[in-house]
């Protein structure tokens, strides 16, 4: 039966040529974008190089502290100390580690300007990442006891940087804002967009202008709880929680007084959201807003217009729909005949899309339009993929075969 | 094997009725084969379609091998053709785009537990052969002549072993040596047991079968047993 259902479907896509195209285009480029918009999502939230461990870890970005009437907030990042008192201190995680999110500088070649993103970090930061060494190692406990003027680049920087790239940049000298440090070590650099490990150069906490020594509870400072297990990452975030509470209220730092506070400490997807949804009621109703545009552009738009082209095409099979009905298709196997049939249509769509995917990824990973890109077709995408192309098939197919389902037998055979 | 009682068919839009079939009452025996006859617009095909459960009466009652199908659903209805009804259409209505043994094996498709894979090729194989064609399966419609796309027709009809054939003017579209060529077909069916029921224009057509049914303007103005020329 299924195998005479898309013979069927495949007689109908090669009898006319032209529809075939335009209903194969359309299905492609809609399904090609949400592959692309797919592995975009992936790149951004997935657990990936630098931070394959995110499926495991915590991120602390933000305190908020409100006074009791919720009059005043104030939020942003932590002190070093705060976090080194109530997230380091932790029991659960393997490891917690301290950085900042990175911030611009600029360094000189002679006359060229080098603009650059450092950033400040524990010597903790290399074990909760995965950063691959290409020179050098990491800082240690030992180096930032020391206060030693140490810096991690990346190859990309090196590159930026040093004429000789056949040489070795370890134990060479860099200047940043007037400040010379020795290479460590070099490291594969970090997409931008993943804002906890991206940065050109690594500098320990106790370099110069990371302000680590900053008291009160407000800083620079964000922190990464890396779980020994994912079972473990409910256990820390209560335990967390329950060092917040223990804080006494109200408070005063930097001059606020407040009577609230709070410091989530949370998975990677619900941090990033979170701090869209803490924007407010009306970037919070954008933002769903938008989702719901571009959800509507990406996948209702096309299937309402693929719906109209099916319903043209049914049409053309009245003679057909009227045969399977004289000679004992039920209704119900009609409409399952068109959705399968739809369905099948899609998924050529869909492999079309997939092979589209793969080179506009090459090509967005080539273009360094975002730095160090890994964009994949991996297997989550690839399923989520498959998703897209069943719920495409099944909503642009529903309707038309329901709409056959009502032709009667005797009015079908006239046609 | 077919029983009408009282029918009538209207056909409403949402600005005139017209009275297609008007008290029709008419009991088909089982093993007959009968020809219905009348002018263009009298009824016959709308008589046809209320036999073959393709349409439904405005009032009456239709009874098919005992059973009364007037409340039937779709699904019981499409059972009931499917295990008792073939249809054979002047139009042939093939689909184009199945081969001759794909478009025999129809039926079949919808028939659950007794013809499944290689039993259902086999049956469609054997009605093939019944029609003579058995060296077309693989040729589409598009590959076959008139005369050999109604006999694809007839093995199609023929494939669920069906008690009943309703056949709509089955040699209106072909000349008269492939129309005797049908008719024999036919007869040959009818010979081995199915109840034949066929609207035709055809005088020499209809005295080949063993009941005429006349209709005028939607009402049966004559039902009479003809000679048996072909025993």
């Amino acid at each position: 039966m299924l195998a005479n259902y898309i013979k069927i479907a495949w007689k109908v896509l090669l009898r006319h040529p032209f529809y075939t195209f335009i209903t194969l285009f359309g299905i492609s480029l809609t399904l090609t974008v949400l592959m692309v918009l797919t592995s975009f999502l992936d790149h951004l939230f997935g657990s990936h190089y630098p931070e394959t461990s995110r499926y495991r870890s915590l991120y602390i970005q933000q305190m908020i502290q409100r006074d009791s009437a919720r009059t005043s907030r104030n939020g942003g990042p932590m002190s070093f100390k705060f976090l080194t008192q109530y997230a380091k201190s932790l029991k659960t995680p393997e490891r917690v580690s301290i950085s900042t999110f990175y911030s611009t500088s600029n360094a000189y070649v002679g006359s060229r300007r080098i603009k650059l993103n450092t950033k400040f970090t524990d010597a903790d930061f290399w074990q909760v990442t995965d950063f691959e060494f290409l020179e050098g190692k990491p800082y240690n406990e030992q180096t930032i006891a020391g206060g030693d003027h140490v810096a991690v680049i990346t190859d990309d920087f090196k590159r930026q940087y040093f004429d000789n790239l056949e040489e070795s940049a370890v134990g060479k000298d860099i200047e940043i804002e007037n400040l010379h440090y020795k290479v460590i070590g070099v490291v594969k650099g970090s997409p931008v967009t993943r804002i906890f490990t991206y940065a050109d150069v690594y500098f320990p906490y106790t370099a110069p202008k990371s302000n680590y020594q900053r008291t009160g509870f407000r800083g620079d400072y964000v922190a990464i709880l890396l779980a020994k297990n994912k079972q473990d990452v409910p256990v820390i975030r209560t335990e967390f929680q329950d060092r917040i509470n223990r804080i006494p209220m109200p408070a005063v730092s930097d001059g606020f007084k407040f009577d609230i506070l709070e410091v989530p400490s949370e998975p990677y997807v619900e941090n990033f959201i979170g701090m869209i949804l803490d924007g407010g009621a009306g970037l919070r109703m954008l933002f769903f807003s938008l989702i719901a545009f571009i959800l509507f552009m990406l996948l209702g738009l096309p299937a309402i217009n693929l719906v109209n082209v099916n319903v043209s095409r049914i049409w053309e099979r009245a003679s057909e729909i009227g045969i399977r009905k004289a000679f004992g298709a039920p209704v119900r196997t009609l409409v399952w005949q068109f959705i399968v049939e739809n369905v099948f249509i899609t998924f050529i769509g869909g492999a079309i899309a997939l092979i589209l995917s793969f080179i506009i990824i090459k090509l967005i990973n080539a273009s360094g339009w975002i730095a160090y890109a890994d964009l994949t077709i991996n297997l989550s995408v690839f399923l989520v993929s498959v998703l897209v192309c069943l719920v495409f098939g099944l909503l642009s197919g529903v309707l038309p075969a329901l709409r056959m389902s009502k032709l009667s037998i005797a009015e079908a055979l006239k046609s | 094997m077919i029983t009408l009682k009282n029918i009538e068919k209207v056909y409403r839009t949402t600005r005139i009725e017209t009275l297609a079939l008007t008290n029709i009452n008419l009991s088909i025996a089982p093993g007959e084969f009968i020809s219905i006859m009348g002018p263009s617009g009298c009824g016959k095909s709308t008589l046809l379609n209320l036999m073959g459960l393709l349409d439904e009466p405005s009032a009456g009652q239709v009874q098919i091998g005992g059973e009364v199908v007037t409340q039937y659903r779709d699904r019981e209805l499409a059972r009931l053709r499917n295990r008792k009804i073939g249809f054979i259409f002047q139009s042939f209505h093939l689909i184009n785009d199945l081969s001759v043994i794909d478009n025999v094996e129809i039926p079949l498709l919808y028939r659950k537990g007794d013809a499944v894979g290689a039993s259902r090729r086999e049956m469609a194989r054997e009605a093939l052969e019944k029609v003579g064609l058995s060296n077309r399966m693989k040729h589409f419609p598009g590959q076959l002549s008139g005369g050999q796309k109604q006999r694809v027709a007839i093995a199609r009809a023929i494939v669920g072993r069906p008690d009943i054939i309703l056949a709509d003017e089955p040699t209106g579209n072909l000349d008269s040596a492939m129309g005797n060529e049908i008719m024999n077909i036919l007869q040959q069916l009818n010979a081995g047991g199915a109840t034949i029921v066929m609207v035709t224009h055809d005088e020499t057509m209809a005295k080949q079968t063993h009941r005429l049914i006349r209709l005028f303007d939607g009402a049966l103005v004559g039902d009479s047993v003809l000679a048996r020329t072909d025993d």
